[in-house]
């Protein structure tokens, strides 16, 4: 039988037509049917790690769990948003990782309560990474791995300038402009000269908080002003490192001679250490003022469950599982691949890795120094310090008038989620 | 068997050798696609901006207008109108001047006419993404060994970190200079078509009159005849400028946010509603108002250039 051109074309979209609504009706993500061999399927995000090895790690952890078939799903990109739009739909994940989650979104419902799983391991959780994840009385994620960040800096070049490792804020500026020279800054940062990675740490370091214990502003005070106005100094020296090709988080900087002071994550510890050897020390954000104390800052990723899970009593059990009961999977996850302190205290004490030289002093720091982001403080609340910071610093904005703008709008963020309670 | 009214509603469904039913197959896809994926999602978020929708789509707090208040209050969301205004004033002048140059210098070559059309052309096929990059890490970066610091150490000068000073604003030449190259080549392919309607005659009378060749030519006749053709460029380029997050997000933002200067609308709003904030209320309303900009500013501009009017 013949056929003609305009046939062909009707029989072509016909069947292209019908393709695509076939495939809009039935889509099949793998996990609309309950089971998968006789066992629930269940949906893991983490974000990308940069260290090689951990993608087939957490492979591996899912792999032998032995109640669901957990499919993991490794993301790149802006994972922080991903999850949160994802949250809003059923297509989202079962379990994900979360650097939280928000007060939005547990006052949103968006996660689980996880409080029953961590019954018995509760204690032996670092307290300052479970505290943001607590939320009247309840536990909402699984504190996994707790990072920090500290400064970093290059001995043979504080030697040679005649400067000591800077123990308060007024020597870290003296230091910093001592060691700029044409080629090499004093400082680096990050790109943006600060406001975006220093959040509340040079107010920790001045005795205050972003929000105090009771549900109110931690800044409202004259040191605050007096702190953040001395980071414009920085600037206005030019003592600062600013446009380098990688920012804060990447030690190259760092390694590369760009700058003889770098404030960067613990991670980089290891890419620290195989290109400079000894050739480096590592401090917390120092002390200002007669009521400062050494700050850094600390956080920790957790496993949370969405609430709109179809299984969330396994997503929870395997939550569980992974995060509280198989400690050797947790060691293996924060100190083979990349270099993290392990949630556990338990875990955390007993690792060799974390016990000497740089790494020991750092890990010291985070525990003794370390100060987590209150679960009150909101998005809103963050950028509105941060612009003001970046002003203050770039811009040499009036701290006082700066920060009383803050001042407000955190109040009224405090407001707005202390009224859902 | 189909009787006689079956098939005069069949016919006048299907029209004339099924031109309807043929029109429908082919166009209806993307009706559905645009019905689907923009009317709606248009309708969803007017909706949204009059709900207290934080971390929700579906929400239930009715709160009037206080998000169009709170939004219109803001002085974060006012700075970055203000951005949009400054970066129209660099980006639309810098390239209506540069893509009409182009077209014209393109125009008079007698030889290799398509070779360089095609030059000139080509980063309108660059991802904004990649090419922000480039001019982020290689170009502008701030350290020694960038492009632009590097000429600018043969010449003794200091170091510059293009995009992290504020005191003068750098940064504004990075913004501008990339999308200038992304896009000037587009808006030179319209002067050219512009240019190749002019009729030679015009220019025929324009010598028998003593016209000189060059400026004295082109202000009588070549530019008045482009009317029609730079109306619609500038048009397109202040809602382009209205739209601009591409290269503004890869060339100022970092893990931890986006500085207060050079944020355009669409980049607070993307921090407002799909950033953590997750206020997709606060976020719809914004949005809501600068549609409701752009569609003003743009008619306005219309009705003052005369677009559509018949011409002289």
């Amino acid at each position: 039988m013949s056929m003609s051109r305009r046939r062909l074309l009707g029989a072509g979209g016909g069947l292209a037509l019908t393709g695509a609504l076939a495939s809009a009706c039935g889509s099949n993500t793998g996990r609309d049917g309950d089971d998968h061999a006789g066992q629930p399927v269940i949906e893991q995000w983490y974000h990308q790690y940069g260290e090689p090895g951990t993608e087939q790690a957490v492979r591996r952890y899912a792999d032998a769990f032995d109640q669901a078939n957990v499919q993991v799903q490794w993301r790149p990109g802006a994972y922080d948003q991903q999850t949160a739009a994802a949250l809003l739909t059923k297509s989202g994940p079962d379990v994900f990782e979360v650097n939280g989650p928000t007060l939005d979104q547990i006052q949103g419902g968006q996660v689980v309560d996880l409080t029953d799983l961590l019954s018995e391991a509760k204690d032996d959780f670092n307290p300052a990474v479970l505290a943001p994840k607590t939320y009247q009385g309840k536990i909402w994620a699984v504190p996994q791995v707790i990072d920090t960040q500290l400064f970093y800096y290059r001995k043979s070049m504080l030697e040679d300038a005649g400067v000591e490792p800077p123990r308060s804020l007024d020597a870290l500026i003296d230091a910093a402009k001592k060691l700029t020279t044409r080629d090499v800054k004093g400082l680096f940062l990050g790109n943006d000269g600060g406001p975006g990675v220093l959040g509340g740490t040079p107010l920790n370091a001045a005795g205050l908080t972003l929000v105090t214990e009771d549900g109110k502003v931690g800044f409202d005070d004259p040191a605050a002003a007096r702190t953040l106005g001395k980071l414009r100094q920085l600037y206005a020296e030019k003592s600062l490192l600013l446009g380098a090709p990688s920012d804060w988080s990447d030690p190259a900087a760092f390694t590369q001679g760009l700058t003889a002071m770098q404030w960067s994550g613990l991670w980089a510890l290891p890419q620290v250490k195989k290109a400079l050897g000894d050739d480096f020390g590592v401090l917390p954000f120092p002390q200002d003022g007669a009521h400062g104390a050494p700050a850094v800052p600390v956080g920790a990723y957790g496993a949370a469950v969405s609430a709109r899970s179809r299984h969330k009593a396994v997503a929870k059990a395997y939550v569980k599982w992974l995060w509280v009961e198989r400690t050797n999977y947790q060691e293996d996850f924060a100190l083979r691949y990349g270099f993290h302190i392990p949630a556990r205290i338990s875990l955390a004490t007993k690792a060799a890795k974390l016990r000497q030289g740089a790494a020991g002093e750092a890990v010291r720091y985070a525990t003794d120094h370390g100060h987590a982001e209150p679960l009150l403080w909101t998005s809103a609340s963050r950028t509105a310090y941060q612009d003001a910071l970046s002003r203050i610093i770039k811009g040499g904005a009036d701290p006082d008038g700066e920060l009383r703008s803050v001042v407000r709008k955190t109040e009224a963020e405090l407001r707005r989620v202390q009224k859902k309670n | 068997m189909r009787g006689p009214l079956t098939t005069t509603l069949t016919r006048k469904l299907l029209g004339p050798q099924n031109r309807h039913l043929w029109f429908w197959i082919f166009v209806g896809p993307f009706v559905l696609g645009l019905t689907l994926f923009t009317y709606v999602p248009l309708a969803w978020s007017v909706y949204l901006s009059f709900f207290d929708a934080h971390n929700t789509v579906s929400p239930t707090d009715f709160v009037g207008f206080d998000n169009y208040t709170a939004m219109l209050g803001d002085d974060a969301f006012t700075g970055s109108l203000v951005t949009f205004l400054v970066f129209t004033a660099f980006i639309v002048p810098a390239t209506y001047v540069l893509s009409l140059a182009l077209a014209l210098m393109v125009n008079r070559l007698r030889w290799a006419q398509a070779f360089f059309r095609s030059v000139f052309f080509l980063p309108v096929a660059c991802s904004y993404v990649v090419a922000a990059l480039i001019w982020k890490m290689s170009i502008f970066n701030g350290v020694r060994f960038g492009l632009a610091n590097t000429v600018l150490d043969w010449f003794g000068a200091d170091q510059i970190a293009w995009l992290s000073t504020t005191d003068p604003p750098w940064y504004w030449l990075v913004i501008v200079t990339v999308r200038l190259w992304l896009q000037a080549g587009f808006y030179m392919v319209l002067f050219l078509a512009g240019l190749q309607r002019i009729s030679p005659r015009l220019y025929e009378a324009a010598a028998v009159d003593g016209a000189r060749p060059g400026w004295q030519v082109f202000r009588y006749i070549t530019f008045p005849q482009l009317r029609a053709t730079s109306v619609a460029v500038v048009l397109l380029l202040v809602i382009n400028a209205f739209q601009a997050f591409d290269e503004f997000y890869n060339l100022l933002s970092d893990s931890r946010g986006y500085p207060p200067y050079a944020r355009p609308p669409l980049v607070y709003l993307y921090y407002t509603a799909l950033g953590q904030g997750q206020n997709l209320g606060l976020g719809s309303a914004g949005a809501v108002i600068l549609a409701l900009i752009i569609a003003v500013v743009t008619v306005v501009q219309a009705r003052w250039f005369g677009l559509g009017r018949k011409e002289d």
